[in-house]
């Protein structure tokens, strides 16, 4: 078990730096970041005085072991464009886009799991072909469609509800909406396969059969079993608690992290940009480690193959 | 992850699993989204024959006209340009790149999955720590940066979409192809004496591909929808060219006035991925060797 818990830590190391690199290369070969920042008609002087404030007239190794130690000293650097701290400037946003994620997890988590769940239960049967159904049209149908479409219907021709902005709280129900959808799509469908696959065990049978009632069955036999594979979808979600936003705060203006980003790869705020995906993938790996873990703990058959 | 999404594969097979030995019937849905898929296949590759007019020639006198019209069948757009002629446009450019793409991720993933498999140790290490670097950093976020990097083209796009998903491809071909070397068939043929490559490749990979089939019917529509959201946040395909989700971003900006304007290429890809979704369950059933 300790083995286990170590190579898995590692790999999440690993896969932290791997970030750190592609972010850093990527970004700071993407053209100048002097040029962007300061327009085509600046002299050459200023230019030159930028990228030496900056470091940029430093060979890109040194700047990548500058960048290294920054980090691991907490430093994430400042905006090029406000010079703000980019570390501050992100913070920011978190709360504006958990405000939206959040609800949007809990609703996936409360619609899709039990919906999957009576589904498989049920199978064949009216209601299954329902959930089915609008499972598939859940997450078949992409966020910028879906949000779009909702903007039309609530917006536009009832006029219920605002399009866009985060003044109050009727501002966040569509883009929350247009979120969840396809999550609760794909976990209805999810827990229904899962629970299926469970529910045709032979352990299924022999409890059964020896008189248990069949709550107790679903519920202290069936459900836990199930649930070693809906864990794993559910890790992603909370992974993706910052990253998920991209595309429907852009649809509803909404002031969080997404946006943030989006307006900083077109600004080319390199540290902005940095923060931003180290954030996001920390949170990835970091729920990924912890799927992992409670995967060894929920399933002891998985912690003898270490790290696979 | 692997296991999870193998599983998953499995037990819709058996929740759908009619026990059907011919395939004597298509359900209803399901042949209407082949239907669909068909025509669509169809509008791509006669586009320069089927559109009335050419993607960028403008009707200034009918800007934002509503549909119905006989001159233009699904409106014109703020150019006045004809909705029809561009959404058949970009059809065909979103089916090129998902086409392109998917068989790009597929045979990365597969050919990285079969090198973990035959080398084990550090390759294997190698080939997991770029699919964990994969599932760390959500797709839409690093396509973000590298296009922001290179610029927009057609070819990277495509090579951008082709890294979708090949994560999926390698960690089930590598699990495949491991649970496939305990079994006799593969030891008789190293035993006969065939070179590793042949063994993968004329044993193992006909018995794996029914799986990796299914996860293409997968991949697909998710990359027609990461195209589309590229796209839709102004970082996919670049005007003049058009695609769907570049046509929905645009007609945003109308959605008060003209509605159409984004509702056509919405409806499109709507249908689209879910006509493969139907289908690709469909298919599943039928490709898959254990519903007997």
């Amino acid at each position: 078990m300790i083995r286990f818990v170590l190579v898995r830590l590692f790999r999440a190391l690993i896969t932290i730096l791997a970030v750190v690199t592609f972010a850093f290369v990527v970004l700071r070969m993407s053209g100048d970041p002097a040029q962007v920042m300061l327009g085509p008609d600046v002299p050459q002087d200023s230019v030159d005085a930028f990228r030496k404030a900056w470091g940029l007239d430093q060979p890109l190794w040194i700047q990548y072991i500058a960048y290294l130690k920054s980090i691991f000293t907490g430093d994430f650097g400042v905006s090029m464009r406000d010079k703000a701290s980019a570390l501050r400037l992100v913070m920011e946003r978190v709360p504006a886009t958990l405000q939206l994620t959040v609800p949007a997890l809990i609703l996936k988590l409360v619609i899709g799991i039990p919906a999957g769940v009576y589904a498989a239960l049920h199978r064949q049967s009216f209601a299954d072909r329902g959930v089915i159904l609008l499972a598939i049209l859940g997450f078949t149908i992409p966020s910028f469609v879906m949000g779009l479409v909702l903007v039309l219907i609530f917006s536009v021709m009832l006029g219920l509800l605002p399009s866009g902005g985060q003044d109050t709280w009727m501002h966040g129900v569509l883009p929350t909406i247009t979120m969840s959808i396809g999550g609760i799509g794909i976990l209805a469908r999810f827990s229904r396969s899962a629970m299926i696959e469970v529910m045709g065990q032979p352990y299924i049978r022999t409890a059964s059969a020896k008189g248990l009632k069949w709550s107790d069955v679903v519920w202290s036999h069936a459900l836990p079993n199930a649930a070693v594979p809906i864990v794993t979808i559910v890790g992603f979600m909370v992974g993706s608690l910052i990253a998920g936003a991209v595309v429907v705060e852009s649809i509803f203006s909404w002031p969080g992290i997404g946006r943030l980003l989006v307006v900083s790869v077109s600004n080319r705020d390199l540290a902005v940009v940095q923060c931003i995906l180290l954030i996001i993938a920390a949170t990835m790996v970091v729920s990924n480690l912890v799927v992992d873990l409670l995967y060894g703990w929920l399933d002891p058959r998985l912690r003898s193959h270490t790290g696979h | 992850m692997a296991n999870v999404e193998l599983g998953e594969a499995r037990t819709v097979r058996m929740a759908n699993g009619r026990t059907s030995r011919l395939p004597q019937t298509v359900p209803p849905l399901v042949f209407l989204g082949i239907l669909w898929l068909l025509t669509m296949v169809v509008v791509a590759a006669f586009a320069d024959h089927i559109r009335p007019y050419n993607i960028t020639a403008m009707d200034l006198t009918s800007r934002l006209s509503a549909p119905g019209s006989t001159k233009h069948w699904l409106g014109t757009d703020e150019l006045g340009r004809d909705v029809l002629s561009r959404l058949i446009q970009s059809i065909r450019l979103s089916l090129i790149i998902a086409f392109g793409a998917t068989l790009l991720s597929a045979v990365c993933g597969t050919l990285l999955g079969f090198a973990a498999a035959r080398f084990r140790g550090a390759v294997e290490h190698v080939v997991l720590v770029l699919a964990d670097f994969q599932a760390a950093l959500p797709f839409l976020i690093m396509s973000l940066a590298v296009l922001a990097f290179f610029g927009s083209s057609m070819v990277l796009l495509v090579c951008l979409m082709g890294f979708y998903g090949w994560e999926r491809y390698a960690r089930i071909a590598r699990g495949l192809a491991i649970a496939a070397g305990a079994q006799g068939y593969a030891a008789a043929v190293v035993q006969l004496g065939a070179t590793p490559t042949r063994v993968y490749l004329r044993h193992i990979l006909p018995n794996v591909a029914s799986t990796l089939i299914v996860s293409m019917t997968l991949t697909f529509p998710e990359i027609i929808l990461m195209e589309g959201g590229l796209s839709f946040l102004g970082l996919g395909v670049q005007p003049p060219e058009t695609s769907l989700g570049n046509m929905v971003g645009f007609g945003r900006e109308y959605l008060t006035r003209a509605p159409w304007v984004m509702l056509a290429p919405a409806t499109v890809i709507m249908l689209t991925t879910l006509s493969i979704s139907l289908a690709g369950d469909w298919l599943r059933d039928k490709l898959d060797p254990t519903v007997s």
